[in-house]
């Protein structure tokens, strides 16, 4: 069972969905014992990052996460779930995030005025590193992104993937131990988001 | 590097798939959920669903439809037509959809668009202009018009001023449709298209006149659009959407090529 946590950021029927598709039992959810029973555990997110933290900081789901993560159950953030697992995001003027991950989430900045923010559509995801959600999956496939921030991990560790951007390459995955986050959406990306997240159903959470 | 994207509309009235000429005369070619999911098997980047009947009937968008098409469709789709207010925004997006598309509602309330941008995200909210050539004069600094109605209502606003205007209110990207060109296969409007994507820091998709490969090569090489819009070329099987990816593709546009 896979827990899809909800934290009032945006469509999680989608994650839930793609699950259907590819048979993965799941429950879309906010209580702290459910996320913690279940065998993994998705934070997925659209919307906002200061909305998102207030949400997670009021009603102790940050907390929740962060003892899914100690507990070594394999976790998947996905866009706003990925930014927000940084210590600190650029968003909404400034908002300090759970800390996960060592790193800041920034806004894209370009001086071509003709670059259009969000980066909206599909880009090649190149892999840095191998990793169990990208069996069977070729280094540069298409994803689909949505995003106007990226995350920007302190240590070269972290990072998992790279996207070129209208001429900034910026860190489209990251990785630690159990917690795999994308900046981009599989349960939106066709065949292959499929495919991750199949991969993702049958990780263990071990490198 | 980020790719350019096709995009087929299916335009649903009563259940069924349509295609008229000019928005006239529309004739019924398919199931709406079959349809998607075959395109987006074929490798299309995204697909739009535009109820074409709930605004005039003053009825709600179809959400039974929308929900079927989400649990087979694992790419991005937006759904327009009939959205009234905020409330069928969020009805919408809930039913799977990822954008929402709005038109002649923006036209009329725009303030629409800021309330849905702040709460869904500015990501979800599409505005879909339909435009028709005028002229250059005073009124129309651009020589376009905007129209709504589905083309049968002129309104008094030059289509570049509304295109910003949109996008200052809160608007994710812009669908720039010519009713001149719709249905006539002659190719798209690259002026006020390219116009528009000059103008404006967020994408723009090209809507109205594809025909042939060639014209999609042409609006995204020769504009700033970064999508551009097909229906007929594929419904009615005159080509395959990899037939045009391929295409397109060997004339140097960026694609995404492994669906």
């Amino acid at each position: 069972m896979i827990a899809v946590v909800d934290y009032k950021a945006g469509n999680l029927r989608s994650v839930q969905r793609a699950l259907e598709k590819i048979e993965v039992e799941s429950v879309v959810t906010h209580d702290p014992e459910t996320i913690l029973a279940a065998d993994h555990v998705i934070f997925p997110g659209v919307g906002a990052a200061g909305t998102a933290m207030k949400s997670l900081l009021e009603s102790g789901i940050g907390e929740v996460l962060k003892k899914c993560i100690d507990a070594g159950k394999p976790v998947l953030g996905i866009c706003l779930g990925t930014q927000i697992i940084m210590d600190h995001s650029e968003e909404d003027g400034g908002v300090d995030c759970l800390g996960i991950i060592k790193g800041n989430t920034i806004r894209f900045q370009f001086d071509d005025p003709n670059v259009t923010v969000p980066e909206m559509g599909w880009n090649q995801v190149n892999f840095s590193k191998e990793h169990p959600i990208f069996k069977g999956i070729e280094s540069g496939t298409n994803f689909y992104f949505v995003h106007s921030y990226y995350p920007s991990p302190a240590s070269e560790e972290s990072a998992l993937t790279e996207t070129e951007y209208a001429g900034l390459t910026f860190t489209s995955a990251l990785t630690a131990g159990n917690l795999v986050a994308t900046q981009f959406h599989p349960e939106k990306s066709g065949r292959h988001g499929l495919k991750l997240l199949k991969n993702f159903a049958d990780w263990d959470g071990r490198l | 590097m980020l790719n350019k994207r096709l995009i087929v509309c299916l335009d649903v009235r009563d259940k069924k798939v349509t295609k008229g000429i000019k928005f006239k005369g529309n004739v019924d070619i398919g199931d709406p959920v079959e349809m998607g999911s075959r395109y987006s098997a074929e490798g299309v980047d995204e697909l739009v669903f535009y109820d074409i009947t709930a605004s005039a009937e003053g009825r709600p968008i179809d959400l039974d439809m929308v929900r079927e098409v989400a649990s087979e469709v694992f790419i991005p789709f937006s759904v327009g037509g009939g959205i009234r207010n905020v409330q069928d925004m969020r009805n919408v997006l809930l039913a799977g959809a990822e954008k929402v598309s709005v038109n002649s509602l923006a036209v009329r309330t725009p303030h629409i668009i800021t309330e849905g941008a702040e709460l869904f995200g500015r990501q979800c909210v599409v505005v879909g202009m339909d435009v028709q050539h005028v002229g250059i004069s005073k009124e129309y600094p651009s020589g376009y018009q905007v129209v709504i109605h589905g083309g049968r209502t002129a309104v008094e606003k030059d289509a570049v001023e509304w295109a910003l205007e949109v996008e200052k209110l809160g608007a994710g990207e812009i669908c720039v449709n010519s009713i001149d060109a719709d249905g006539m296969k002659t190719g798209y409007e690259l002026t006020i298209t390219g116009m528009i994507a000059d103008a404006v820091t967020i994408p723009v998709i090209a809507s109205g006149g594809g025909g042939v490969p060639q014209h999609l090569t042409d609006v995204l090489t020769k504009t700033n659009a970064e999508a551009a819009l097909v229906a007929s070329m594929v419904h009615y099987g005159t080509y395959t959407c990899p037939q045009i990816k391929e295409e397109m593709h060997s004339h140097g546009v960026q694609l995404r090529m492994d669906w």
